[in-house]
């Protein structure tokens, strides 16, 4: 390395690979950002099946059932105008009842027909309602497929 | 070339870092929730009737409200700090001549009286929705939220979260647009 | 009265700092003994005050004192002692005020000890540190205030978030605040370089007992945190690439790219503007940790905690500071003088790469946590999770762990490949055998904790090269800090891999008396009953385990029910192995009379946090080791310091 340069070089090669971080970063968050939809949502953009997404809305009254082996439940997620039956098989966060808010992390294996590896209620650090949002996540995931 | 290079590589943090803050004003200054918007804006209002909360009055209905009045929904749990933060605003946009329907949720009718009696009573009637069946049917996902309702009985507008000195205006102006 | 008092303690605190501000500059300016002589007092006067009105929210909080706004938000008559106390900063007020009185202590110790830098960058450094401690004021005095009162005083407190009700809040916030308010300094240090134009070794080494100190504590307060959310919150997982996470992820790597630069502008004279840099970007980092993540902008799930004149006051902030210090940079960087070259076969040169590699996780983490707003500007909602992180910044973290492998054995200014290659053989060897080992023993491995397990082995070998046929004794205490903390990020990689390559996972609903398997271990669901516990009912299980002969392990993990606030926790119950952790959580009764239970066996998941208390003891060993006076006069004149 020719010395009269060494500062301009690795000042180049600091550039280089902060913009080579940029660009790898933007291409893996192409295709594992997982976006968010309502069910109306999704219903409408004909979400591809198996993609990662976050899926929110409410749990519906009366959609909530238990499979026999305990630790599975099926549920439907609403958002008044269309609904969307989920699956998920763990322990559900505290928060998690029907009627509550919802947000559930996973995808879609048929059209309407939802599979959940992680259901997030949320909490905060602030007193709010026992069901409800805030900063801070509480979530449980479901087993590693 | 080389020291002029330099020069302009030297600036290039400081681009960067103005870009990331502009990014994060946008962020700030768009209120980004990740809340459930309702689906229910320009749409009826559900069919409901809940027992009042106060004893001894008619239970509050969805028919009360087709009668060419505007009127502001307000969902509240004795139970939610924010809901408390928001009185003073209640009380500001009833003076300002607004009637507001209180929505009490998942809550004992004893305990939302108590918090009335605590942080002031700005509501008309109250409806108790301790299973939150009308909180779920109107699209709400959190408390407190506020709806403006028009006189034939249409959602025109939904505010998530409490009502900041900040947010009076716009509400009044839902109002006025609501009275058409 | 107390509350006032200490309200007016803090105005006081703001008063001093403007003056010790001004005081600096002056002394910048136009020099002077007299004026310099005042600022020490002046810096003292404001830590004594920030300290007063600190105590003061520490006593309202101890005396649950409800006609204060953030005892009635955050505490209650009913909460143990320890959670009285702890609550005064288990929220944003408290929290911010605690920071500031940080920063407040820090300043002092500048003003009193700093010996070695000029008289006049030493009086821009407090000044700058006087700024940046009355923007803080402000933003606590104008927009965050801990001590207003209600009007009306209630009964009983709103009480405490039952999360957060655990001997670890009252350790793990506090350390990374010393973390953040350690690079605060290091800032101020880079700033009052670049205004005198004095960037060099004495610089340096001046900065550097900071870097380390902060370094050492957001080591260990991250791997505090994460050993706290992996047995409070039940999920079985140690990291989440939460914003929270990443926010004092980020500010960590920065501190260490900053850590090793500054040794090469301490030792060699080289990298000058890099390491200013680096420290600016490190105390830009900690801002975004503290302030943009608590202000909601960046993890806002429901819009209650936003309050947008704070997120407006805190970008100001942010843009004033460190927007000042990169224009600064900008327009003075070029007129500091180039340090000492180096070959790119060198110590120098493999820190280089360190310090690259570091910045790139850096701005793929930044990127990936700052991209959900990038979108939400455009219109769609989306989260990045564990698959963007893991897949990005994972492989260039083993890469990196191979350069921290090779770097510690090269000499400084200029090397040989072909001699290095020599001193690395045996690791090298090491890591070519555990791969074909754990090919053998366990073949459908996952590429990265594969690469990640053979890589801690060599790594491990090559982490203690440096003291190779060294008298051991003699060998100095900042080489054996190095040493140790390189040994850390081997140990530390080793339960990361093993822990996502071979734990294995139950999930079932039982009745009590049934018997679960989960990796080497058979569980006896011997018994569920409901327990009271000082705010809260439970309802716990009772879990036996045995694997062979060894003696049963009993396990009592439990759903708690607090009624102020009313939330439940789900607690597990751990068992700690010499080979691993068995991880336990009840859920609900589901019909039938079964109870869902989920079980963990995790193989050397505690090498994770092992790794990363080693790391910080090899901060602190450096630290004691660069502090000892006489000792590094003694290492300056020699290159070695001698055995006392």
């Amino acid at each position: 390395m020719k010395a009269k340069n060494q500062r301009l070089v690795l000042a180049l090669i600091a550039l280089v690979a902060l913009v080579g971080a940029a660009l790898l970063a933007m291409s893996a968050l192409k295709d594992r950002a997982s976006y968010f939809y309502s069910p109306s949502d999704a219903l409408r953009d004909h979400v591809a099946l198996g993609q990662a997404v976050r899926l929110g809305g409410v749990v519906e009254k009366g959609s909530l059932r238990r499979e026999t082996d305990g630790v599975t439940i099926d549920f439907r997620v609403t958002d008044g105008i269309a609904t969307v039956a989920a699956r998920y098989t763990g322990i559900v966060p505290d928060l998690f009842r029907e009627g509550s808010g919802v947000v559930a992390e996973g995808r879609f294996t048929a059209p309407g027909q939802f599979v959940a590896d992680t259901i997030l209620a949320k909490h905060d650090e602030n007193y709010k309602p026992p069901e409800l949002a805030g900063n801070g996540m509480h979530q449980s995931a479901s087993l590693k497929k | 070339m080389s020291l002029r290079t330099i020069r302009i590589l030297l600036w290039l943090p400081l681009a960067a870092f103005l870009i990331v803050l502009a990014l994060v004003a946008a962020g700030l200054i768009r209120p980004h929730d990740n809340s459930v918007r309702s689906q229910m804006i320009g749409k009826p209002l559900p069919a409901f009737s809940l027992p009042s909360t106060r004893p001894g009055q008619p239970p509050l209905t969805s028919a009360s409200f087709a009668d060419g009045k505007v009127r502001l929904i307000n969902i509240f749990g004795s139970w939610c700090i924010p809901c408390a933060e928001e009185m003073p605003q209640l009380q500001t946009l009833k003076q300002s001549g607004a009637v507001i329907e209180g929505i009490a949720s998942r809550d004992r009718p004893a305990d939302s009286l108590g918090f009335l009696r605590r942080y002031g009573d700005p509501y008309d009637r109250i409806g108790d929705d301790s299973q939150s069946a009308l909180q779920i049917a109107i699209g709400s996902s959190g408390v407190p939220e506020t709806y403006v309702i028009d006189g034939k009985g249409l959602i025109r507008l939904q505010h998530i979260g409490p009502i900041g000195p900040q947010d009076i205006g716009d509400i009044l102006a839902a109002i006025r647009d609501a009275q058409g | 009265m107390i509350a006032e008092t200490g309200l007016i303690a803090l105005w006081i605190a703001a008063a001093f700092a403007a003056l010790q501000a001004c005081l600096g500059l002056a002394v910048l300016k136009a020099g002077g003994e007299d004026l310099m002589r005042a600022v020490r007092p002046v810096a003292i006067a404001q830590a004594v005050m920030t300290a007063t009105a600190f105590g003061a929210l520490l006593l309202v909080f101890y005396r649950t004192d409800l006609s204060v706004k953030l005892v009635v938000d955050d505490s209650a008559t009913t909460l143990p002692t320890l959670y009285r106390i702890t609550g005064a900063w288990g929220n944003h007020e408290g929290s911010m005020l605690m920071w500031v009185t940080i920063l407040a202590l820090a300043g002092a110790a500048v003003a009193l000890f700093e010996r070695r830098l000029p008289e006049r960058t030493l009086a821009a450094t407090i000044a700058a540190q006087g700024v940046i401690a009355l923007g803080f004021f402000a933003f606590l005095l104008f927009s965050s205030n801990p001590f207003a009162r209600v009007y009306d005083v209630p009964a009983e407190g709103n009480g405490f978030n039952p999360l957060l009700q655990d001997p670890g809040l009252a350790f793990h916030p506090p350390t990374l605040y010393v973390g953040y308010v350690g690079l605060s300094v290091a800032f101020s240090f880079a700033v009052g370089a670049l205004l005198t134009r004095d960037v060099g070794p004495a610089f340096a080494r001046a900065m550097r007992p900071w870097v380390l100190g902060a370094w050492m504590f957001l080591t260990l307060g991250i791997t505090a945190g994460s050993y706290w959310a992996y047995y409070e919150l039940g999920w079985g997982g140690w990291w989440f690439w939460d914003p929270t996470e990443n926010a004092s992820l980020m500010p960590w790597l920065a501190a260490t790219a900053l850590l090793h630069s500054v040794t090469v502008l301490a030792t060699r004279d080289g990298l000058r503007a890099w390491t200013v840099m680096l420290a600016v970007v490190a105390f830009s980092m900690s801002m975004v940790g503290t302030f943009l993540v608590r202000s909601g902008v960046l993890t806002s799930v429901h819009a209650f905690a936003l309050d947008p004149r704070r997120g407006a006051f805190i970008l100001v902030l942010l843009a004033l500071y460190i927007g000042g210090a990169l224009a600064l940079f900008g327009a003075r960087i070029a007129t500091v003088s180039e340090g000492n070259r180096f070959e790119p076969v060198s110590r120098e040169g493999a820190l280089v790469v360190n310090n690259l590699l570091l910045s790139v996780i850096l701005a793929i983490v930044l990127i990936g946590t700052l991209y959900p707003l990038f979108t939400e500007a455009m219109g769609t909602k989306v989260s990045v999770g564990p698959p963007y992180f893991n897949a990005t910044a994972g492989p260039i973290a083993l890469i990196l762990v191979a350069v921290m492998a090779a770097g510690p054995v090269m000499r400084w200014r200029r090397d040989q490949i072909v001699a290095v290659g020599k001193r690395i053989a045996i690791p090298a060897v090491l890591v070519i055998v555990a791969l074909a080992v754990a090919l053998w023993w366990a073949p459908g491995l996952h590429i990265l904790p594969l690469l990640g397990l053979a890589l801690a082995a060599g790594t491990a070998a090559a982490s203690v090269a440096p003291l190779w046929k060294r008298n051991l004794r003699r060998t100095p205490l900042f080489t054996w800090g190095m040493v140790v903390a390189h040994f850390g990020v081997a140990v530390s990689l080793a339960g990361m891999a093993s822990e996502s390559a071979f734990t294995q996972e139950t999930l079932v609903a039982a009745r009590p008396g049934e018997m679960v398997r989960v990796g080497p271990y058979a569980v006896r669901f011997a018994a569920i009953e409901p327990v009271a516990g000082e705010n809260y009912t439970a309802v716990q299980a009772t879990l036996v385990a045995t694997r062979g002969t060894a003696t049963p392990i009993t396990l009592r993990p439990a759903q708690r029910t607090f009624d102020n606030p009313p939330q439940q926790t789900s607690e597990s119950a751990i068992a700690t192995r010499p080979d691993g952790q068995l991880y336990t959580v009840v859920g609900e009764p589901v019909p039938g009379g079964r109870w869902q239970l989920r079980l963990w066996w995790k193989p050397f998941v505690t090498l994770i946090w092992l790794g990363g208390t080693l790391i910080a003891i090899g901060g602190a060993l450096s630290l004691i080791g660069r502090s000892l006076p006489r000792r590094r006069k003694a290492e300056e004149q020699s290159g070695f310091a001698r055995f006392r």
